[in-house]
């Protein structure tokens, strides 16, 4: 079962090293693995989507990394999830307007348009790329890349009723 | 302010965290550091493996409590450290590691005597570092010894590339530590401590089971009057032995693979278990499926990973040992002890039918346990007993009678043979007052003797008994019970002339072949002080270690005896 997990790390050589080797060498699988600054000075957060039967112990693990400062698991319903892929599809002339219909519905950019391609750059929930995703192969493939999966928790303050009624 | 070194630097760090002792192979890429260390009251011991210096350390810090240092040099001489840094973590041993590193202009381009050091001890340390910059080396140092000693100790290795130990720095004091993400829980919750408590005082058949963790915090003390406060028997875990008098009424000894009968039988018919610094380790639970089946747990760890790890336990404390203990204590407070007689006497009549046994006939081979038991009454039970791993390490720890912590050291989590000779010397080194008796195999012995020729050289007196039984005598005794007798790879054979190879390596030799030898040789051993002695014991080959729960088996099917029909049970586990 995957899980997503916001990691703030201190921001030293190594330290995306020693998180992942941990995560190997206890047994656990890495979905995803995304790293950048964070909004405090001198620190990293990590999103990493985990599959793992039962979350307690990664957590507890990771808390051994001297340089791990704080884990929070993120609830899918009160948390945002995002991705970005850019992904070449085969489009021969003839058929580009019905891709970019496709592309349209799903605010998908195209970033770069050849004789027989469009590259398209999607951002989104990773369900949304998926989608895109299903519609755009039937045309074919070229090249594919996916950012790993970024996830933030949503503002609940004051907004459980809300936020029941959009799920 | 005047420049100095960063190896001076270093030196001047170590001295700064009252390292009195390092143990260490010089090389070229650590020479800068060895340079400044002829004028520091730092003693250098010259180990003769760089492995050989990481156990010194280990034994160091087992027999003193303070943080064991060794040092090396780049490449081979660090992954030569990577066995003991590895026996260090699983162990929970307070260890720093100082290695040199190639300048770091040739880092990355394959240089002589590189190996990516930070990277290969990444998974047998408890942190690392690769230390960049002169200026970082006393903070460095700081934060090394700080997360080495506290929390649950363990390893921390500093790589320094050589270009870093040359560069000129401006000593100055550490600044105070800032370890965000490093904040170790020392005091229980006190929700947790009243409710265990109550389960303990409820409790009609509880054991108290106790692991290294007691003796890593100091706490055998708190154990023994929490024991007699709540009148709960205590086992203590291979780690564990000297955390509690084995001659105290309350005492059932070690439990697991190779435990007592009453202390594996008592877990399994215990109702509440208070597990203070173990960590369920499968040498104790066998299969655990089938562990304390009746137990609700208390689970006292420093560290939270342990807790659930194994068994989900009913009441978790997570804190230092004896902090925890102490508030036990405190909220006992008056209450009477529960009359536990009923359950006193069940274990009492264990006890009775179910001892440790072996047979010593006067005319047969020596028996080990017999030795043991011999050194034991010479010694009257005043010496650090330092062990390896197998045959001799069970029939040490069985029938010693531990009565003090930090007299019996071993390899547990990593089985690490070959760590007797190096650990005695660093346990001597550390504990120069103290007689140091190693109690060793032949096969563990081979692994390291060369060691001896450090603890001549430098006049450190360790004793060693080498039971000398010609094969690796756990291996063997598996491959009697689980492979029909098919002895692959496992008979030593007879070679060696033990006195011969002591008096070469510039220690004594001494040797018992007989039963009634061994009493006059031991004392010949200890009236030898002014250089190490080894003493061969020649031992049965056919004798096997007893009682067993056979790997991945249940605790309620304790084999006592060789005559007992042994089927391996199916099972992956190790």
């Amino acid at each position: 079962m995957n899980h997503t997990l916001s990691v703030l790390v201190e921001d030293k050589p190594g330290v995306l090293a020693r998180v992942s080797s941990l995560l190997a060498r206890r047994g656990f699988n890495i979905h995803s693995l995304a790293v950048g600054p964070s909004h405090e000075e001198g620190m990293s957060k990590m999103t990493i989507v985990v599959d793992a039967p039962e979350l307690e112990q990664v957590k507890k693990q990771l808390h051994k990394l001297i340089n791990v400062v704080k884990i929070t698991e993120l609830d899918p319903t009160l948390s945002l999830e995002r991705e970005i892929m850019l992904v070449r599809v085969s489009a021969a002339p003839g058929r580009r307007s019905e891709i970019l219909e496709i592309a349209s519905i799903f605010k998908a950019i195209s970033v770069d348009v050849g004789q027989n391609s469009i590259c398209f750059q999607v951002t989104g929930d990773p369900a949304k790329i998926n989608d895109f995703l299903d519609l755009v192969r039937p045309y074919g493939i070229i090249d594919l890349v996916k950012s790993g999966r970024v996830a933030i928790s949503r503002d609940v303050k004051g907004k459980q009723s809300r936020l029941r009624a959009v799920n | 302010m005047s420049k100095i070194s960063g190896a001076q630097a270093l030196i001047q760090a170590l001295e700064h965290e009252g390292v009195d002792v390092m143990f260490g192979v010089p090389g070229g890429a650590i020479l800068p550091a060895y340079d400044p260390l002829l004028d520091s009251p730092i003693r250098h011991v010259l180990a003769r493996h760089e492995q050989g210096a990481g156990h010194m350390a280990e034994g160091y810090a087992w027999a003193t409590g303070r943080v064991g240092v060794c040092i090396a040099t780049s490449g081979p001489g660090a992954t030569n450290l990577v066995t003991p840094l590895a026996d260090a973590l699983i162990d929970s041993v307070p260890v720093v590691a100082i290695t040199g590193q190639v300048p770091t202009s040739s880092v990355g381009n394959d240089a002589f005597q590189e190996a990516y050091t930070v990277g290969i001890t990444m998974p047998a340390t408890k942190h690392n570092y690769f230390v960049t910059n002169a200026a970082e080396i006393s903070d460095t140092v700081h934060e090394a010894f700080h997360i080495a000693s506290t929390g649950r100790p363990g390893p921390v290795l500093i790589d320094i590339p050589k270009d870093i130990l040359n560069a000129q720095t401006e000593w100055r004091i550490p600044a105070e530590l800032n370890l965000p993400g490093y904040k170790p829980t020392s005091e229980g919750h006190p929700r947790r401590i009243r409710e265990a408590i109550e389960m303990i005082a409820a409790a009609e058949r509880p054991v108290l089971y106790v692991g290294g963790g007691a003796i890593k915090a100091n706490a055998a003390e708190e154990v023994r009057r929490f024991a007699e406060l709540s009148g709960v028997p205590v086992t203590t875990t291979l780690m564990g032995r000297g955390a509690f008098p084995d001659s105290h009424p309350l005492s059932m000894g070690m439990p697991g693979m190779h435990g007592t009968y009453t202390a594996i039988t008592a877990i399994q018919k215990a109702d509440v278990l208070v597990s203070v610094g173990a960590r369920f380790d499968d040498r104790v639970t066998g299969n655990p499926k089938f562990f304390a089946p009746h137990a609700r747990v208390i689970h006292i760890d420093v560290d939270p990973a342990e807790i659930g790890k194994v068994r989900v336990p009913e009441i978790p404390i997570v804190g230092d040992a004896r902090r925890v203990l102490l508030q036990l204590i405190e909220a006992w407070g008056e209450r009477e002890t529960p009359d536990r007689s009923a359950w006193q006497d069940t274990i009492r009549t264990w006890q009775r039918n179910h001892p440790l046994r072996y047979e010593q006939r006067p005319d047969g081979p020596i028996k080990p346990q017999f030795v043991v038991e011999e050194l034991y009454r010479i010694t009257g039970g005043d010496a650090t007993v330092v062990s390896g791993v197998g045959q001799h390490q069970m029939w040490a720890s069985q029938f010693w009678k531990f009565e003090n912590p930090r007299r019996w050291i071993n390899s547990g989590g990593l089985g690490t043979m070959g760590f007797a000779v190096p650990a005695a010397i660093g346990a001597k080194t550390g504990m120069p007052d103290d007689l140091v008796y190693a109690i060793d195999g032949d096969g563990c012995f081979q692994m390291t003797f060369q060691e001896l020729i450090t603890a001549a050289t430098d006049n450190i007196p360790v004793k060693i008994a080498v039971m000398n039984n010609g094969v690796h005598g756990m291996v063997t005794q598996w491959q009697r019970l689980f492979y029909n007798g098919r002895y692959s790879g496992s008979q030593l054979g007879n070679k060696v002339d033990y006195v011969k190879l002591a008096e070469a390596l510039g220690c004594a030799g001494l040797r018992a072949e007989t039963p009634d030898e061994v009493a006059p040789t031991i004392e010949k051993s200890l009236a030898i002080n002014d250089r190490p002695v080894v003493v061969e014991f020649v031992v049965d080959p056919e004798e096997m270690v007893f009682p067993m729960v056979p790997a991945g088996g249940s605790n309620d099917d304790v084999i006592l005896g060789p005559s007992e029909r042994i089927i391996s049970p199916a099972s992956d586990l190790p």
